[in-house]
């Protein structure tokens, strides 16, 4: 398909810009202008809307198609959160009112709306007190660490490590690191779990405390958690829960119980505010009252009046972490699927996300190997190590269900599984869903037993076949403008459109 | 009730016997009874009509209908409607990462677009597919010149928002950076006060443009002198003011970042926005967030791709060069959709607009007494004045007159009391700026 620059004429013409009203035409001195206009594309209004309607065919989404993504809990997004979320009073609201001299009452809707969401997730997780600023989830986590480095500080401990378990998510790792620690990775045991004798092994004085995932990224909830959790405390560390699996234990347990001092939540996950092609997502972060006067400003706090306002008057607070009060237009999306929920509702999640995913493993065990053979929570992740032996990977099962109009689920993570396919249904789906899925699932295994080679050439169904990546990342052609300049230009082909 | 389950009670006893299980409490069985919640004290769920009117009354309690001359970073711009119908797609924002290219090719096209367009906005070679807001951009740039540099010490000016200055020194208090600001003289940059700063422990300067008081700059001397001390530049700057104004990439800009909002988007009390980050090829190695980059299949069509990925935590974990996964990506492709729209001709058009308003509105403001435009450079749309009284009082008193007069610099300067900044965009007509200058000196003067 061709680039919007390609369709581009000079002198065509899109949106129109008002006429001036105001009668004078302001010139600024030439030395601070560009030299020339910005290249952007010369289209009428019905090319952009054709270019990006035929770029948005070439997607899989969750309304069109099942996208069993692991670990990204790509549930339904319920349409009516995006018509709340644009609602004038919400969206066309300029973030700067309250704080103007008593602009908190300029801003009351907006704030009701942050404060409630603070209560309804404590209660949820079990913490005591909520930051909405964090804008993912990754976000989150650093806004999490930073605030155990406060603590660790304020209380003058010499801290150096956070201990990480080998199937965390690459971000836990990643934001220690960028806090300013070192990492100390934590094998799991044959069971799917942390090795209480490793843990044990490197916990000194200096561990910073530890960041993990319950239920795991293998779909397995650690029932030791507790005794980690003791022993984390037992050297001043600090436990950090990250909770991107808590869609699997909503009403069953909540980590604030569990022993956990600091966590984030994904709204984009267990909340449901649409996944944007890789964002927005939305991360607030939840403490218990040890870390509660470190948590970012500015916070929601309700008035003995009844009025809510900001408060800065936190001075042992982190700072900001982000501009200003979170990714608004998603906590309210995820405010507003609370709501509908409600107690029984987020129960009922937890239990069919759960379901969903010890059918798939129930129906697909025989055929693919299974790492660890027990119960699993909200997902469950294969090994394709069977398959590999004929020569189809992971990669390649992931391919073959594009052909089938389902979108892949994650493979190659968690890293502690050969052949990774981690798969979560989410509660959304239907047993029928499932069931087509399964089917989909042994046709692939049967097929790599009768016609491996077949798999090589999968997908064939897509406007593109496997890219190649290794060009990609040799060319860098990673804007248009440029490519123009460099003698690599003219070999592009142009997209045969189907 | 949860409406968006799908499982009829005999599907649940049909799914629990081929798991071999009596109910789904028994899926539960790892998590122990004493590990149950203390607590889950939640509401009962409502139906969509409700909650839908219990958001639309919250909704009516915020004051969206002051007429807005506040700006701060975040301005009120018109949206067209074809951006909002295209980003309402759902193929857009119900997708995840495109981690599956071949079935992502709209999103991955849409973000090499967008890469190209900011690439052609700042005068860059290339662009990541955006950080979360210009603030956090901001600081991603920061750490970004400090592992290009090995140096450890970072020069703000004044003139930077000061909402992004908290936030780097924020990320920063566990890690072992020199912040130092340069303090602004006559609203701009004071070139004098910089120099003396620029030492070879310096990893980068940061400068803003427009300033925070509005003020536009030819920072190319400041760059060229930081430059010879192999100093890099990070560049904050204002998109809509782009089309107009000389580039980064023209001073010599090293680093660009900014605030994305303008853009196409909504101003939403303060998110989702867009961070967008662009840069010298040279260091696209170094540079966080994801990277879209063109390619071909094997059957030599064009295609897209993630690309750079080992810079990233999914590979890289502890080494990698951001934390950073999900970014923004929808607001991205929304901010590309508005620059689509508007095109070569129409945002130089519309940055005039927004120029000559702005200009109306000073003259106007000029005329009152007690209002003094403090000006020595020239200003894009927003612009700072001082007042004969407290300003934080007056833009009180102008709120039960309609107006969200301007933004009071005292908030984050100290001295300043009585100055504010006023922001003016194409959506100020000449009737409403006229009202506004009106009652600015009702407020004033009476």
């Amino acid at each position: 398909m061709k680039l919007i620059f390609e369709k581009s004429v000079s002198g065509r013409r899109s949106f129109e810009i008002p006429v001036s009203d105001v009668g004078i035409k302001s010139e600024i001195a030439a030395k601070y202008l560009r030299q020339e206009s910005a290249p952007l594309p010369e289209v009428t209004e019905l090319e952009v809307v054709r270019h990006y309607t035929q770029l948005s065919r070439r997607n899989y989404c969750i309304d069109t198609n099942f996208y069993p993504l692991g670990s990204c809990t790509m549930k339904y997004n319920p349409k009516f959160t995006e018509k709340v979320a644009a609602f004038a009073g919400m969206a066309d609201l300029h973030p700067l009112l309250p704080q103007l001299r008593r602009g908190e009452t300029l801003a009351q809707g907006a704030l009701e709306v942050l404060y409630e969401m603070e209560k309804i997730l404590c209660e949820i997780t079990g913490m005591d007190h909520y930051t909405m600023q964090p804008l993912a989830g990754a976000h989150g986590e650093l806004t999490g660490v930073m605030m155990m480095a406060a603590y660790h500080k304020a209380k003058g401990n010499n801290k150096k490590y956070i201990l990480v378990p080998d199937s965390a998510h690459g971000t836990n790792p990643a934001t220690a690191a960028i806090a300013g620690y070192e990492i100390i990775t934590i094998p799991s045991n044959d069971k799917g779990v942390m090795d209480l004798v490793q843990l044990k092994a490197n916990l000194s004085p200096e561990v910073a405390g530890l960041m993990i995932t319950n239920p795991n990224t293998v779909g397995i909830f650690d029932s030791d958690i507790d005794q980690i959790a003791q022993m984390v405390h037992s050297v001043d560390g600090l436990m950090y829960y990250d909770g991107a699996n808590l869609n699997a234990i909503l009403g069953r347990c909540r980590p604030g119980d569990m022993g956990f001092d600091v966590m984030h939540l994904n709204v984009h996950k267990t909340f449901s505010t649409p996944h944007g092609g890789g964002g927005p997502g939305a991360g607030p972060v939840g403490v218990n009252k040890k870390l509660a006067k470190y948590l970012p400003i500015s916070r929601v706090v309700k008035r003995d009046d009844g009025v809510f306002a900001l408060d800065y008057d936190y001075p042992d607070s982190i700072g900001y972490v982000a501009s200003l009060y979170g990714n608004f237009a998603l906590l309210l999306r995820a405010y507003a699927y609370i709501l509908i929920l409600g107690k029984e509702g987020l129960i009922e999640a937890s239990n069919h996300a759960v379901l969903n995913a010890n059918y798939l493993m129930a129906k697909l065990k025989k055929n693919f190997d299974l790492p660890f053979d027990r119960i699993c929570m909200h997902e469950v992740v294969l090994s394709a190590s069977r398959q590999a032996a004929r020569g189809v990977h992971a990669i390649d099962i992931a391919k073959y269900l594009i052909d089938q109009n389902v979108h892949p689920p994650t493979v190659y993570f968690p890293l502690t599984v050969k052949e990774a396919i981690m798969i979560e249904p989410t509660e959304n789906e239907s047993k029928q869903t499932l069931d087509e899925f399964i089917a989909l699932m042994l046709e692939a295994d049967k097929l790599s037993q009768s016609d491996p080679e077949s798999f090589h050439s999968f997908p064939k169904t897509m406007p593109v076949s496997r890219p190649d990546e290794v060009k990609a990342a040799r060319e860098l052609n990673t804007n248009y403008f440029q490519r123009l300049s460099s003698s690599s230009a003219k070999k592009v082909k142009e997209t045969v459109s189907f | 009730m949860n409406p968006y389950i799908a499982n009829t009670e005999s599907e649940i006893q049909k799914m629990l016997s081929a798991v071999g299980a009596k109910s789904i409490d028994d899926l539960f069985v790892d998590i122990k009874p004493a590990q149950r919640p203390k607590s889950f004290d939640l509401p009962t769920g409502k139906s969509e009509m409700e909650v839908v009117e219990h958001i639309r009354r919250l909704s009516a309690k915020n004051r969206n209908d002051l007429i807005l001359f506040i700006g701060g970073g975040y301005y009120d711009h018109y949206v067209p409607a074809a951006v909002s119908a295209l980003i309402s797609r759902a193929e857009f924002y119900t997708a995840y990462t495109p981690y599956q290219p071949e079935c992502s090719q709209g999103t991955l096209q849409a973000l090499y677009e967008y890469q190209s367009s900011i690439c052609g906005l700042t005068g860059m070679e290339v662009a990541n597919a955006s950080i979360y807001d210009g603030g956090t951009a901001l600081y991603e740039a920061v750490m970004m010149a400090i592992r290009i540099t090995g140096r450890k010490r970072i020069i703000m000016d004044g003139g930077v928002s000061p909402i992004y200055r908290t936030i780097l020194r924020t990320y920063t208090s566990n890690l072992d950076i020199e912040f130092v600001e340069a303090p602004v003289a006559h609203g701009q940059a004071d070139r004098a006060e910089i120099a003396k700063q620029l030492d070879d422990k310096t990893a980068a300067v940061i400068l803003q443009n427009p300033n925070f008081f509005g003020t536009i700059d030819d920072h190319a001397d400041i760059m060229s002198q930081a430059h010879k001390k192999g100093i890099l530049v990070i560049a904050s700057v204002y998109p809509i003011a782009l089309a107009l104004l000389k580039t980064p990439g023209e001073m010599g800009a090293d680093i660009v970042t900014g605030e994305g909002q303008s853009l196409g988007l909504s101003l939403n009390f303060g998110g989702p926005y867009l961070g967008f980050m662009a840069t010298r090829k040279e260091f696209i190695r170094k540079m966080p967030g994801r990277i879209v980059a063109e390619t071909t299949d094997a059957a030599g069509r064009r295609c897209f791709v993630n690309t750079l990925q080992a810079r990233e935590q999914h590979i890289r974990r502890e080494k990698a060069t951001s934390n950073i996964c999900t970014n923004v990506s929808l607001c991205a492709v929304q901010a590309s959709m508005f620059m689509t729209l508007l095109g070569k001709q129409g945002l130089r058009q519309l940055a005039q607009l927004n120029l000559d308003k702005a200009e109306y509105c000073r003259q106007l403001l000029e005329k009152i007494p007690g209002v003094k435009v403090k000006r020595s450079n020239p200003t894009f749309n927003e612009f700072t004045v001082h007042l004969n009284k407290d300003a934080s009082k007056v833009i009180e008193d102008m709120i039960a007159k309609g107006f969200a007069a301007g933004f009071p610099l005292g908030r984050y300067y100290k001295g300043m009391e009585n100055y504010m900044i006023v922001a003016v965009t194409e959506k100020r007509t000449r009737e409403e700026i006229e009202l506004y200058a009106k009652s600015l000196n009702e407020v004033l003067n009476s």
